[in-house]
């Protein structure tokens, strides 16, 4: 176990808290880096797909995770980054003016969203963000003269500094990659200066907060308009993966992968946001799995256990009905939402920080460490 | 002209009075004291000081400025702080970055140059880091620095929220019972440095409590409330000895 002796008020601002820090992530960055040399293009498609959902996680982490308001509508901020980039390209503007502009349009709309949501908590901004997404997704139906209604609109490929940035190449790869490492270190400075400890703040007691002089409303709108700048950023990059994007594409569904992302990756610190996106888009090829292969392999099992041919058949259509019912994603879903919630609030960070601890501990480690101890004097009354 | 002033200061609530036309002066550099029996409006004044509840009417001066109609988040820049009778910390956050946000009110960095994280942010954290560690010093909190808050006892809990207030640099301090749910040690330890706060770090002291032991060690003055009202104003024995406080504590 390694005991860190601070000497300077820089030990604890330091993004990198000491060296083991910096050879694993710089490890992990190479091994990013090469990525697309070794892996299969299906697993780089899913890689690029990885760094768009961290970077909307991390998005909806500063505004669900640090300042405390929840969403279920950053599926609209994607849509609007994603429809403003597919727009001006229409008119031959350059793809880091549109990319900058999706960000900033989808920005100032998170923050006009904020205003109404300051008087509301809880379930009930939940639901306003909902019915802002529906909103959305509805004018983007029907403004037929500029997103092209349902039919939807195509999204040329991407001309960056005279070269021709294809949807499957590794250029594009490292374009999101190099975002979402961009979205992670701003946050990260964010969050150790004082706007990131006001969102923490409001977060924890709007009382207290204001009472020291944070002011909240500012705060909170502040919040709602990264977060959204954020998804804005990550809405053009997500266009140009699909190459194609219609309005039936940025639903509730959407927004509740979203939330899973965080939810299950864990919502009180940036991995979570990563970890969380890699969980999430590996559930696809694992569905596909499911579908193709596991009615097989089920039969084949029953069928060494002494169940007769016919049997085995019958087993494999029920496998194979049951594997691509309709809604089973919708199901699985839920599923994991309540397993996490129920078992693991921390999220799959949480689980990682438990094991390490376990590790450094060894043989010491207590279950009732992570306990979590109930405190019943908060009033809520001052809200 | 007094430091800070209530004039006719009144919270209604349909009927019911909590706060009914009080009107106090606290001088600079004093410890002033407010007791009285459960509901008798004490909290609630200081709610209406920190601009929690709006007053149904009456006015308050700090300063010579009238601060009646500012946002609840200019009072702390005025430079009024305050703790909280049931603690109101940021649970999930260490002490440090509780006791940072007792900064906010000095901070000047703006958005932008806190998301590329500047020099100027970089030199401005460590100022506050600097300023956080002498009220650190102050009230002893040195084994807490690093720890979340909802993994510490209550008594230290409290000790931090009186380090936070701090930190904003307040010339006026709002003391909701500091002493509630403390032991004897910690109560006496409370009491040095509620003496400490007026004589080395100059701030003035206004304070609800119900420990007398605590009122009688430290107070300049004090002030008894019952039902909204007024009903002695004076040194601490003297209010103690009135015959209305005595008839509110002990039914007449």
């Amino acid at each position: 176990m390694r005991f860190l002796f601070k000497t300077d008020y820089e030990d604890d601002i330091r993004l990198f808290p000491h060296s083991g820090y910096i050879y694993s992530y710089g490890l992990l960055l190479a091994v990013l880096l090469v990525a697309p040399y070794v892996l299969s293009s299906y697993l780089m498609s899913q890689l690029v797909f990885v760094c768009i959902y961290a970077t909307v996680g991390v998005g909806l982490l500063i505004l669900t995770g640090f300042t405390g308001q929840a969403s279920l509508g950053h599926a609209a901020f994607l849509a609007i980054g994603a429809y403003t980039a597919a727009y001006l390209q229409q008119f031959n503007v350059p793809f880091p003016v549109y990319f900058l502009a999706a960000g900033l349009l989808t920005g100032v709309v998170g923050a006009l969203v904020g205003f109404p949501a300051l008087r509301l908590q809880g379930i009930y901004l939940v639901i306003a963000t909902i019915s802002f997404a529906f909103i959305v997704e509805e004018i983007l139906a029907r403004w037929e003269s500029v997103t092209h209604g349902n039919e939807g609109m195509r999204v040329k490929t991407i001309q960056l500094f005279g070269t021709t940035v294809s949807r499957d190449g590794p250029t594009f790869y490292y374009l999101c990659l190099a975002v979402l490492v961009l979205t992670i270190v701003g946050t990260l400075n964010l969050l150790r200066s004082p706007t990131g400890r006001a969102f923490v703040a409001i977060r924890d007691s709007e009382t207290a907060a204001r009472s020291m002089g944070i002011n909240v409303a500012l705060y909170k709108v502040k919040s709602f308009a990264i977060s959204a700048a954020i998804t804005g950023f990550a809405g053009v990059l997500f266009a140009h993966k699909l190459s194609f994007i219609s309005p039936e594409m940025f639903t509730l569904q959407l927004s509740i992968e979203f939330i899973i992302v965080i939810l299950i990756g864990g919502t009180f610190s940036l991995h979570g946001a990563v970890l969380g996106a890699i969980f999430l888009v590996m559930i696809d090829p694992f569905l596909t799995y499911l579908k193709d292969d596991m009615p097989g392999v089920i039969s084949g099992v029953a069928a060494t256990l002494g169940a007769g041919t016919e049997r085995a058949g019958h087993i494999q259509d029920a496998v194979a009905a049951f594997a691509s019912a309709n809604g089973l994603k919708g199901a699985i879903y839920g599923i994991i939402i309540v397993v996490f919630v129920l078992f693991e609030p921390l999220g799959l960070y949480g689980r990682w920080l438990k094991i390490k601890l376990f590790f450094q501990l060894f043989p010491l480690y207590k279950r009732a460490t992570f306990k979590r101890q109930k405190i019943y004097v908060k009033s809520e009354r001052n809200r | 002209m007094s430091y800070f002033r209530a004039e006719n200061l009144s919270l209604h609530f349909g009927g019911l009075k909590a706060v009914d036309a009080v009107s106090f002066a606290v001088e600079k550099g004093e410890i002033l004291s407010i007791i009285g029996p459960n509901g008798a409006g004490k909290s609630s004044i200081f709610n209406l000081i920190s601009r929690i509840y709006p007053p149904t009417s009456g006015k308050i001066f700090f300063e010579d400025q009238d601060i009646t109609q500012q946002p609840a988040y200019d009072i702390a820049r005025l430079g009024i702080a305050r703790t909280f009778q049931n603690i109101e910390l940021f649970e999930n956050a260490t002490v440090l970055s509780n006791l940072l946000v007792g900064r906010h009110r000095h901070s000047t960095t703006q958005l932008w140059q806190e998301l590329l994280f500047l020099p100027s942010v970089r030199a401005g954290e460590k100022a506050h880091r600097r300023r956080v560690e002498q009220v650190i010093e102050f009230l002893d909190l040195e084994p807490y620095r690093d720890k979340l808050i909802s993994g510490l006892p209550y008594g230290v809990r409290k000790v931090i929220e009186l380090a936070r207030a701090l930190c904003s640099e307040p010339k006026l301090i709002l003391l909701d019972e500091p002493s509630s749910g403390l032991n004897v040690e910690e109560t006496d330890d409370m009491s040095f440095w509620i003496r400490d706060m007026k004589s080395e770090l100059g701030i003035t002291v206004l304070m609800v409590e119900h420990d007398m032991t605590l009122v009688n060690r430290v107070s300049d003055r004090v002030i008894a409330l019952n039902y909204g009202r007024v009903l002695a104003m004076g040194s601490p024995s003297e209010v103690q000895h009135h015959p209305d406080v005595v008839a509110a504590y002990l039914g007449a």
